[in-house]
């Protein structure tokens, strides 16, 4: 069973943007698109570690900042040509609060 | 149950047989890869891009670490091979380690041949072989003499690209003429003139007698004449040998090479050999098309499955940009033996057929090698040419009543017509290709590998497709933006002018974007657009703008950031010096460096910091200094009259005041300006986007200079007599600038597409517009000369740091 964690407002995150949560196991990043969805997934390209965070959102996928690589925030798998997956965690907005859920931390202690 | 399967060197050819190996049977073997150098398979004729600057070494690696772990290759690299035992099929590795196999491919290529001379060994004596041996000559500069010796394919590629960087090249050749094995005399004297046209010295019929040094180095070369050449690096790029050792220790049959027959098996039936290391029929291999054959023949037989290696006609392409000749087959004078020539001296373009008996049997291109395929299928295949002699010499387009059409002369090509030589990808490959499915440029070179090596073919490969889709692909004449539009830049620039677009949302509707909103590529284009063109109606997007210029610093490689404080003009006090020190070890700054703009950069901050730094930088008396921005970065100064004894003007108080009038400004690509105070130019100033050397009657304003990837020097715009004026030059350049370039292309490029006449007409034949230019400048900085650091220090720290702590978080 699911227990959810409150966040942040979703307004704290900017459209087509990040913010970062900071964990004991390292920083999850929170993206909002354009249409308004809520991703969360680790701050880090499966290429050389990056910071996806302070990448640029468009679609349902976030250009890596150091070399462009192109990550879905759906499925965390790199598009096109490259290969590789970062991790991703269920995340969802209710009356304007983003929630993460409190297995993700979990998650993140097996991995 | 898989065989062992030991491979020894890491190259193209070794490299090659892995893929086929991989792709076909990937439960065949178990691979182990062993390498002497310290990396894995990387494209090895691509080093020269590397070195002109036009790739990256990234950009040329075929197989990186993943490659090798998700297809299970066991990789050593950095260790060689100690011994070969065939009896008990091991090999031990340099370490001790001792492994076995069942099947063995050597691979160990070739050595360079580093001619005897007295000083061969001395310190800066170096081949052009590998990475090391570029990244060598990428250390040289516009202050270093390089000699290279040897005036064949690799030792001009050598020379081309070190010219390219402004070193002064020097080429020794033993011979009469360059590339006297591929270039016939005419040719040879052709691409001599190009390479002088680049600025390299080329010394024909020049022996070298001993290589001089100083100190352990290498300081010049001695001709035998008694010419001294002072260099601060020698290249010997004279030929290969075959690396021999291990097999003959080995004791496989060894000739110049390692003997290999059709199979691409040595004496041994368990051992392989492949690339430039083997010896076939006699012949060795330098060139990469071979090497290929080699490969997938060597994996078939490895698969069992019959093939043989068969030597074919070879023809060579240089990659110097600029320099575009051909040979192919046999073209020395001869009994029996007629010449067709066409020369047009005032386009540079020389051909020559040789003919034996109604066939081409040689053939050198220079100038233009549009139609080298077509003459090279006619050397290979025997063609009787006897019908078409009279109009041979102009090429497929002429034969039969042809059209000029260069998709005319590629339909006419046969089915088994070479288009990609590096690859030995022939017409029909590619139609099949196309016809399932393959039906643009890149879908193409990952299915077939047709033009994804050298890249030369590319126009090749898009006229096939364009002659087999027929209608259905369209050669892209000038490029889209980027895969959401099929619109270019200018385009797009034109429909936000014309038709007054003040929002992204209003392009991607009105251009008809192919995706919801943008991509990394157009968005922070659309964005610099609009803002530009609309300073007023439209608001600036840093969700489009890359992290450097939304964070206002400079990303590192972990994900830290530099900071670096604006000093006007260079120019600096002991405050604020004490300021930028307290900042650095408050907050624990890795790094201090003097940066080439005469400033102080602070690398490695953490984001969450950015905003505390920049609160004591401000305090001090600094704003940002922009030097993450496409927009104005430095005003480089001398000191001018202030001190200089040779200064005609305050160039440091020049400096300032530009550096004050313009800051803040967004521009296409970055903006540096440099102001001298004589024509000494001790600020570098004809090397910068807009320069000003001053002189005793005023000011010099040149633009369009650069010293990155393209080093230019600056084309004089106009010379004004007052700082006033000056200042509304170069205002009006900017802005010109601003309106009308392309993003991230730099001042120099974008004058190369509109011309310096044009920028003149607008900034210095016409008072008015230069006016109203200076006009939307000044209304543009209303908007945007402000200091961002003090700007999100008050409004977004926040959003620096982390939205939540879920440290103290317990998991359940």
């Amino acid at each position: 069973m699911n227990s959810w964690i409150d966040i942040a407002a979703l307004e704290d995150v900017p459209i087509r943007g990040a913010r970062l949560v900071k964990t004991a196991l390292g920083c999850v990043a929170i993206f909002r698109t354009g249409a308004n969805e809520v991703f969360a997934l680790d701050n880090a390209c499966p290429h050389k570690a990056g910071p996806l965070a302070d990448g640029i959102v468009h679609g349902k996928v976030v250009t890596c900042p150091l070399h462009n690589w192109v990550i879905s925030l759906e499925t965390g798998e790199a598009q096109g040509q490259d290969s590789g997956r970062v991790a991703t965690y269920p995340a969802r907005v209710e009356e304007g609060r983003i929630l993460l859920d409190r297995a993700f931390l979990n998650a993140r202690v097996a991995a | 149950m898989k065989q062992k399967l030991i491979v020894i060197g890491a190259g193209m050819a070794s490299g090659r047989v892995l893929e086929h190996l991989v792709e076909q049977n990937p439960d065949a073997f178990d691979i182990t890869l062993f390498n002497a150098e310290p990396r894995g398979n990387y494209n090895r004729i691509m080093l020269s891009p590397v070195l002109a600057g036009d790739k990256t070494y990234e950009e040329i690696v075929t197989h990186d670490d993943e490659w090798y772990t998700t297809h299970g290759v066991a990789c050593r690299f950095g260790e060689q091979i100690a011994q070969i035992d065939r009896g008990a099929k091991t090999v031990t590795a340099a370490n001790g380690d001792v492994l076995s196999y069942d099947k063995l491919v050597l691979g160990t290529g070739s050595n360079p041949f580093i001619i005897p001379l007295p000083g061969h060994d001395l310190e800066g004596v170096i081949a052009y072989r590998d990475l090391e041996d570029t990244e060598r000559m990428m250390g040289m500069d516009a202050n270093s003499k390089v000699v290279v010796i040897g005036g064949g394919l690799l030792g001009l590629e050598a020379a081309a690209g070190m010219a390219a960087r402004g070193v002064d090249v020097t080429v020794v050749h033993i011979m009469p003429h360059l590339m006297e094995r591929q270039l016939d005399e005419a040719a040879g004297y052709l691409l001599r003139k190009a390479l002088v046209d680049k600025g390299i010295t080329v010394k024909c019929s020049a022996n070298s007698s001993e290589i001089l040094g100083k100190d352990g180095h290498v300081r010049a070369l001695l001709l035998d004449d008694g010419t001294e050449l002072p260099c601060d690096l020698l290249v010997m790029a004279v030929g290969i040998r075959p690396n021999t050792g291990l097999a003959a220790e080995a004791g496989l049959a060894v000739g110049r090479g390692v003997h290999v027959d059709d199979q691409m098996l040595t004496s041994d039936p368990d051992v392989f050999a492949v690339g430039e290391c083997v010896e076939h029929d006699g012949a060795i291999f330098g060139l990469v098309a071979p090497l290929y054959d080699q490969a997938k023949v060597a994996a078939q037989t490895l698969m069992g499955e019959p093939a043989a290696f068969a030597q074919k006609e070879l023809s060579t392409k240089l990659k110097i940009t600029g320099c575009d000749l051909f040979s192919a087959g046999d073209f020395a004078d001869g009994e029996g033996r007629e010449d067709i020539v066409f020369r047009d001296p005032g386009r540079g373009v020389y051909r020559r057929l040789v003919i034996e008996n109604n066939v081409v049997i040689g053939a050198v291109m220079y100038g233009d090698t549009g139609d080298s395929n077509w003459f090279f299928g006619l050397i290979r295949d025997k063609t009787d040419i006897a019908e078409m002699r009279d109009t041979l010499i102009f090429g497929p387009a002429y034969q039969g009543g042809t059209p000029l059409d260069p998709l005319a002369v590629v339909a006419a090509l046969p089915r088994d017509a070479e288009i990609c030589g590096c690859n030995g990808i022939c017409k029909g490959e590619i139609e099949d290709a196309i016809v399932a499915g393959a039906n643009d440029l890149g879908a193409v070179r990952a299915v077939t590998k047709a033009s994804a090596s050298c890249g030369t073919c590319t126009g090749l490969v898009e006229q096939v497709l364009a002659t087999t889709l027929g209608d259905d692909f369209v050669i892209p004449a000038a490029a889209p933006i980027c895969g959401c539009t099929d619109m270019t830049h200018e385009d797009v620039r034109r429909m936000i002018k014309s038709q007054k677009l003040t929002s992204m949302p209003a392009v991607w509707q009105e251009c008809g974007w192919k995706t919801s909103c943008g991509c990394h590529v157009c968005r922070p284009a659309l964005n610099f657009y609009l803002l530009s063109d609309w300073p007023l109606e439209y608001k600036d997007d840093p969700q489009s703008r890359f992290i450097n210029e939304r964070k206002h610093a400079n990303i590192q490689k972990d994900g830290t950031f530099s900071v670096v404080p604006r000093m006007w003009g260079g120019i600096t006090t002991p405050n604020e010096l004490r300021a930028i020190a307290d900042a650095a070890d408050k907050y624990a700054v890795p790094t201090v460096k003097v940066t080439g703009g005469q400033r102080i950069d602070l690398l490695g901050v953490r984001s969450e910091d950015l905003p505390d730094i920049w609160a004591d930088l401000n305090a001090a008396g600094m704003v940002s200094g922009h030097a993450y921005s496409k927009g104005l970065r430095t005003v480089k100064t001398c000191v001018g009259t202030d001190h200089c004894r040779f200064g005609t003007q305050d160039s440091t108080g020049l400096g300032i005041k530009l550096e004050k009038a313009l800051w803040g400004s967004w521009t296409p690509h970055k903006l540096k300006l440099g102001v001298s105070g004589c024509p000494r130019n001790c600020s570098e100033a004809t090397c910068k986007d807009i320069g000003i050397v001053c002189v005793d009657s005023g000011f010099q304003i040149s633009i369009g200079g650069a010293a990155g990837m393209d080093v230019k020097q600056t084309e004089f715009l106009i010379q004004v007599a007052t700082e006033e004026e000056t200042l509304h030059v170069i205002k009006a350049v900017t802005q010109l600038y601003r309106e009308n370039a392309k993003y991230l292309d730099r001042i120099y490029k974008w004058m190369n597409k509109v011309g310096l006449d044009w920028i003149k007409e607008q900034v210095v034949d016409d008072p008015a517009g230069r006016e109203a230019l200076v006009a939307r400048f000044d209304l543009s900085q209303d908007i945007y000369c402000k200091d961002p650091w003090a700007e999100h220090v008050a409004k977004k720290a926040d959003s620096y740091r982390p939205v939540a702590n879920l440290i103290m978080e317990a998991a359940e």
